[in-house]
């Protein structure tokens, strides 16, 4: 019975879909590209022309025929589709305000954003993700008005020591993550119910505990990279004229030990002390997602 | 005959020194601003959540979104010259804004295309500053108490709002203008906008709840002109 049903899903989604691709095809608009836009990724150079091929095929039923986030899917998807109009971008290794590099929406890409509608575009190649990073470059004036801006600087990462993550632990406090983040990092600080993002929307800060995956990467430099360049377009402020690099480390490794889901270097260190074992015994939901297996 | 060529002399002369003295001796654009109707009783902030702000006032602080004086009049409405009058360099001086109190002090800023911006916090919390222009670029800069004020410049003209995500009840206004020709309202409603050369102006009057409001006035000479605003308040 479920299969039945299950085919004749299929076969309607197989009648319906080419219906939508035809209207899609019909009313696409003339391509508006202000004028032709390179990237530079290394030693990939992606061109606009072929990246527009590429938008009108995989990316405006979200981000919109002009490149603004109101393609005809975006009234569904939570958070809203970024709109490349304002040239407002989340994931960048550049200070808060200005343009990412092109390498920093090349990674977007490659990475996708966790949590959200948008996935990873990897099965491109990477001449694909270069040519539509310049196409993109292509809905700003904002790329042609501004120069580019040098990358905030990531330090080599000191020694981990347990050291390092009981100061990371006191600057949660002192510098207030916990307002938004939660004390346990989970998303629920006091703050947290009435974030909004740039278009009004709510927001939920990122819960350390669901994933050791963040919007903007994985590694300990994304980590350190994010909140020393914020996240424009959401609550999430830039810390980089109030942090010093070693103190931004130490941070990096306490936050690691908030992941207490997902194994780390940080997490193992800080359960060898005995402070860290009982926090993140009590904190650990093991077996189950409903927390069944969790011990009174 | 002869006292008309006196006359005219004088005219000259006045003009002559009008022109050598362009700033002083020009008219003025003076005025009120006022609303008509009843405006919405503002909220009184729970701020139980930041205690280091809530000890500080006796009784809970009201949201500033529509704030009237006496007589009918509008405050934190800013009045400003939208045309007829060149684009100006920005003064030295940088223009403050500081948080204080969970408050933003002032609640309104005007300042000018590429002046200084100086942003302070004089509280014990971090607070987080997120200005949200359409136009300008859009930063979002952390604050911990005892931090190095926060060195800013826009530019572009544009009014837009400023918040604070860590604290969702502080809400302000940047208006970014292109000339050095504008005024708050505060208590009262009165504005002034003076040193104006003769000429044709359009003066603009902007309130974040009640939008904005135009009129054309022509200045000749040193007169004073008054125009009035009216907004239409809204009782929600």
């Amino acid at each position: 019975m479920l299969n039945i049903k299950k085919t004749s899903l299929n076969v309607a989604v197989a009648l319906i879909l080419p219906t939508i691709v035809a209207a899609q095809q019909t009313d696409q608009p003339a391509p508006i590209p202000s004028s032709h836009m390179e990237s530079h990724i290394g030693n990939l150079t992606g061109h606009s022309e072929a990246g527009a091929q590429l938008y009108y095929r995989y990316c405006w039923g979200c981000h919109g025929a002009r490149g603004n986030g109101d393609g005809e899917n975006a009234p569904y998807v939570t958070p809203q589709p970024r709109n490349f109009v304002a040239g407002t971008f989340k994931c960048r290794s550049t200070p808060t305000g200005t343009l990412p590099l092109d390498s920093d929406l090349y990674n977007t890409l490659g990475r996708g954003f966790n949590f959200t509608n948008m996935p990873s575009w990897a099965a491109l190649t990477a001449q694909n993700r270069a040519d539509l990073v310049a196409f993109l470059k292509t809905f700003s004036a904002r790329w042609v008005a501004e120069k580019p801006v040098d990358p905030i600087p990531i330090p080599a990462e000191p020694k981990l020591t347990v050291e390092s993550i009981k100061h990371g632990g006191e600057l949660f406090q002192k510098l207030e993550c916990w307002k938004c983040h939660g004390q346990e990092g989970r998303g629920d600080g006091p703050s947290a119910s009435t974030l909004t993002d740039s278009n009004d929307q709510p927001i939920r800060p990122y819960n350390f505990t669901s994933s050791n995956r963040s919007k903007c990467g994985k590694t300990n430099s994304d980590l350190y990279r994010i909140f020393m360049t914020g996240l424009d377009g959401t609550p999430m402020p830039s810390f980089a004229d109030v942090v010093k690099p070693e103190d931004a480390w130490d941070l990096v490794h306490y936050l690691r030990t908030l992941q207490v889901n997902n194994a780390s270097p940080e997490l193992a260190l800080w359960q060898t002390t005995p402070e860290g074992k009982a926090i993140v015994s009590a904190k650990k939901v093991e077996n189950t997602y409903t927390g069944s297996g969790v011990k009174p | 005959m002869q006292t008309k060529h006196v006359v005219m002399v004088g005219l000259a002369l006045l003009a002559a020194s009008a022109v050598a003295h362009a700033g002083p001796a020009g008219g003025t654009v003076s005025g009120k601003v006022t609303y008509d109707g009843t405006p919405a009783k503002m909220k009184p902030i729970d701020m139980s959540k930041e205690p280091s702000c809530a000890k500080m006032y006796a009784t809970p602080q009201l949201a500033e979104t529509v704030v009237t004086g006496s007589g009918n009049s509008l405050e934190n409405v800013v009045v400003y010259i939208s045309a007829g009058t060149p684009d100006e360099a920005a003064p030295s001086n940088a223009a403050t804004f500081t948080q204080k109190g969970c408050r933003y002090i002032p609640h309104l800023l005007a300042f000018q295309v590429n002046q200084e911006l100086k942003i302070n916090n004089e509280d014990q919390t971090s607070h987080n500053i997120h200005p949200l222009p359409k136009l300008n670029r859009e930063w979002n800069k952390s604050q911990p108490p005892g931090t190095p004020p926060i060195s800013e410049r826009y530019d572009k003209m544009e009014i837009f709002p400023v918040k604070c995500n860590v604290h969702p009840w502080m809400h302000g206004t940047f208006a970014v203008l292109k000339n050095s020709h504008f005024a708050i309202t505060g208590d009262g409603g009165s504005f002034s906008l003076a040193n104006l050369p003769p000429g044709k102006y359009t003066i603009t009057a902007w309130h974040e709840s009640y939008g904005e409001q135009s009129q054309d006035v022509t200045i000749s000479g040193s007169e004073t002109k008054t125009i009035n605003f009216v907004f239409k308040a809204k009782p929600y």
